[in-house]
């Protein structure tokens, strides 16, 4: 019988595995750090993980709540600071960054300022944070978010992070470095980017979502290859160590 | 000069500059800053009343519920602080507390109205949704960065982000050419705060201050602001930071008052020492909803006592501090 799990376990089994062995990822906190601890301790042991505060490759003993708490610097090999994580982002140090989102539109760009007008918002959120600086700097963003459609719309109210900004050519022209949204991890599916357009592009359903699902609830026209994929279930072995050891106080699968 | 070694400006943010990015001015301002090493315990209400007047603008160290001087900013509410200019990096309950006062009114903004996984706080979204407040947006590295160029004392820093985003156009940032290879990069201006406040494991009376575990921008911080007050959890004597100065993160030269805070990043965490008191945290949140309850609990554990220790006394004292000590993940168990 299959194992039984919930939406949050879903997404994070699913986004740990796009995390190579020994490839640098500056993560935030809640189900990107859960995912790249997840993948820590199944398929990539030798994963660096990085914080953006300060805190580079500690043994995480349990999930941080800041990306700046004592958790993120615990046996770490190093509690530097936000100039030498960053600068080392700029050198094209870093494979991954891994992302939440509030809203995000069809170029994988991310909404994580306002709603409404700039000057007075409808509603105000934290802004970039790490985040805009991650998304430019990083060879490859990772986003995990809930798939709804006020959160996937053709284009964000404000963009905040950048994905791959209007389409082809564009983050070159911005003077951005090569890099930009690999995969979007949501409970739906996973979605990739078109190569041509870099529009995005469904590339696997989970378990039990068929495409109308996935459409209905994207607030734009996605991409549909030929060929989509079906994407494999948490194991029992990721559920077992992600219950038992990434987050035993359910902080982030709880809130499923 | 010929053409292609000019470098060209391509594109600017519309928000203000809050502060004057010319290093002359700030070497002006620093030739005359007092270099002695005096005796520069104070407490908390002196330095408010002597550094932190109605209107200049403040930085805060640490990362928004950790290693942050509480009892500073605590005391910047009861001293009913007005208009400040509020640099808003990596802040959190640092923040929160700062729109529960209404003490800025301009705002250079890279991570605020959150507490990272914890979620928003209802009343600095209130705050930031009335239109009160001027705000200039940024990243946390871009504001890191321009610490970095006023501590090193030139007028702006080149960042590879924000380019492209509407988080630049929000920014008093530009996106320059640069006269080697062409390439872009937004320039971004050096910030000297009026003053900032830190908070530090030790310092010496005269403002030697050791922190240990991430700086987070507390180097270029503790280097660009004009005025420097260091709250510690414990005073240590000058041979102690001598006898081991490879530990010095701030030299006393650059400080101009002490603070002697134990337990002073509660309900902040403070790396080694304890963890911050989430349930604390969430009780903000959570009375924040709802105005009339809200203006109570500022009474109950801001306004109405007279001093941090107070406060603490209302948190629950050291039957709970003793609690987060237990909690602290680096205290080798």
């Amino acid at each position: 019988m299959a194992p039984e799990y919930n939406m949050m376990e879903m997404m994070i089994c699913v986004a740990s595995r796009y995390l190579e062995d020994g490839k640098t990822v500056a993560v935030g906190t809640g189900a990107p750090c859960a995912a790249a601890m997840l993948s820590q301790k199944t398929q990539s042991p030798n994963l660096i993980i990085l914080f953006e505060a300060g805190g580079i490759s500690p043994l995480l003993p349990q999930m941080p709540i800041s990306v700046g708490d004592s958790r993120t610097f615990f046996r770490a090999v190093m509690a530097a600071g936000m100039t030498e994580m960053m600068t080392t982002c700029s050198r094209g140090l870093v494979d991954y960054a891994f992302l939440g989102g509030a809203q995000i539109d069809k170029y994988g760009n991310i909404n994580s300022t306002v709603v409404g007008d700039y000057y007075k918002p409808k509603v105000r959120f934290p802004g970039s944070g790490g985040a805009n600086d991650f998304a430019s700097l990083c060879w490859r963003t990772m986003i995990m978010t809930v798939h709804s459609k006020s959160r996937f719309v053709e284009k964000c109210e404000f963009l905040t992070s950048p994905g791959f900004l209007t389409g082809a050519g564009a983050r070159e022209a911005a003077g951005l470095p090569e890099g930009g949204p690999y995969k979007i991890v949501t409970d739906l599916a996973v979605m990739g980017f078109d190569e041509e357009t870099k529009a995005m592009r469904v590339e696997s359903l989970h378990p039990g979502v068929d495409l109308g699902k996935v459409k209905a609830e994207t607030g734009f026209e996605l991409v549909i290859p030929k060929q989509i994929s079906s994407t494999a279930p948490p194991t029992d072995t990721e559920l077992k160590i992600l219950r038992e050891e990434v987050d035993p106080l359910k902080l982030v699968i709880g809130r499923a | 000069m010929s053409e292609e070694n000019v470098m060209k400006v391509l594109d600017q943010g519309v928000n203000p500059i809050f502060m004057d990015p010319d290093p002359d001015k700030a070497r002006e301002f620093f030739r005359k800053k007092p270099r002695a090493m005096v005796d520069k315990r104070m407490n908390e209400k002196e330095v408010v009343e002597k550094f932190i007047p109605d209107g200049c603008y403040l930085g805060i160290g640490g990362f928004g519920a950790n290693r942050i001087p509480t009892a500073v900013i605590h005391e910047i509410l009861r001293a009913r602080r007005k208009n400040l200019g509020f640099l808003g990096h990596t802040s959190t309950h640092d923040f929160e507390l700062l729109c529960a006062g209404k003490c800025f009114n301009r705002l250079d903004a890279a991570y605020i109205v959150g507490l990272e996984a914890r979620g928003l706080s209802p009343n600095a979204r209130r705050y930031m949704e009335s239109g009160e407040v001027q705000v200039t947006e940024w990243t946390n590295y871009s504001l890191a960065a321009r610490l970095k160029a006023a501590a090193e004392g030139v007028s702006f820093a080149l960042v590879r982000s924000m380019l492209g985003t509407d988080t630049f156009k929000m920014s008093g940032a530009k996106v320059v050419e640069c006269p080697f290879t062409g390439k872009k990069f937004a320039a971004v201006p050096a910030l000297w705060p009026d003053v900032a406040v830190i908070h530090v494991h030790e310092a010496d009376m005269y403002g030697n201050a050791v922190f240990r575990g991430i700086s987070v921008a507390d180097l270029e911080l503790s280097r660009a602001a004009k005025h420097l007050i260091i709250t510690a959890e414990r005073l240590v004597n000058n041979f102690t930071i001598r006898n081991n100065p490879t530990a010095t993160s701030i030299p006393f030269y650059l400080v101009d008052a002490v603070v002697e805070v134990p337990y002073g990043s509660y309900p902040g965490n403070m790396p080694y020492l304890y963890f911050s008191d989430e349930e604390h945290l969430a009780q903000w949140m959570k009375v924040e909803k709802d105005l009339k309850e809200f203006e109570k609990f500022l009474d109950h554990y801001i306004y109405g006592v007279s001093c941090f220790e107070e406060y603490l006394e209302r948190c629950g004292g050291l039957k709970k501090l003793k609690e987060l000590q237990k909690l602290e993940t680096l205290v080798e168990k």
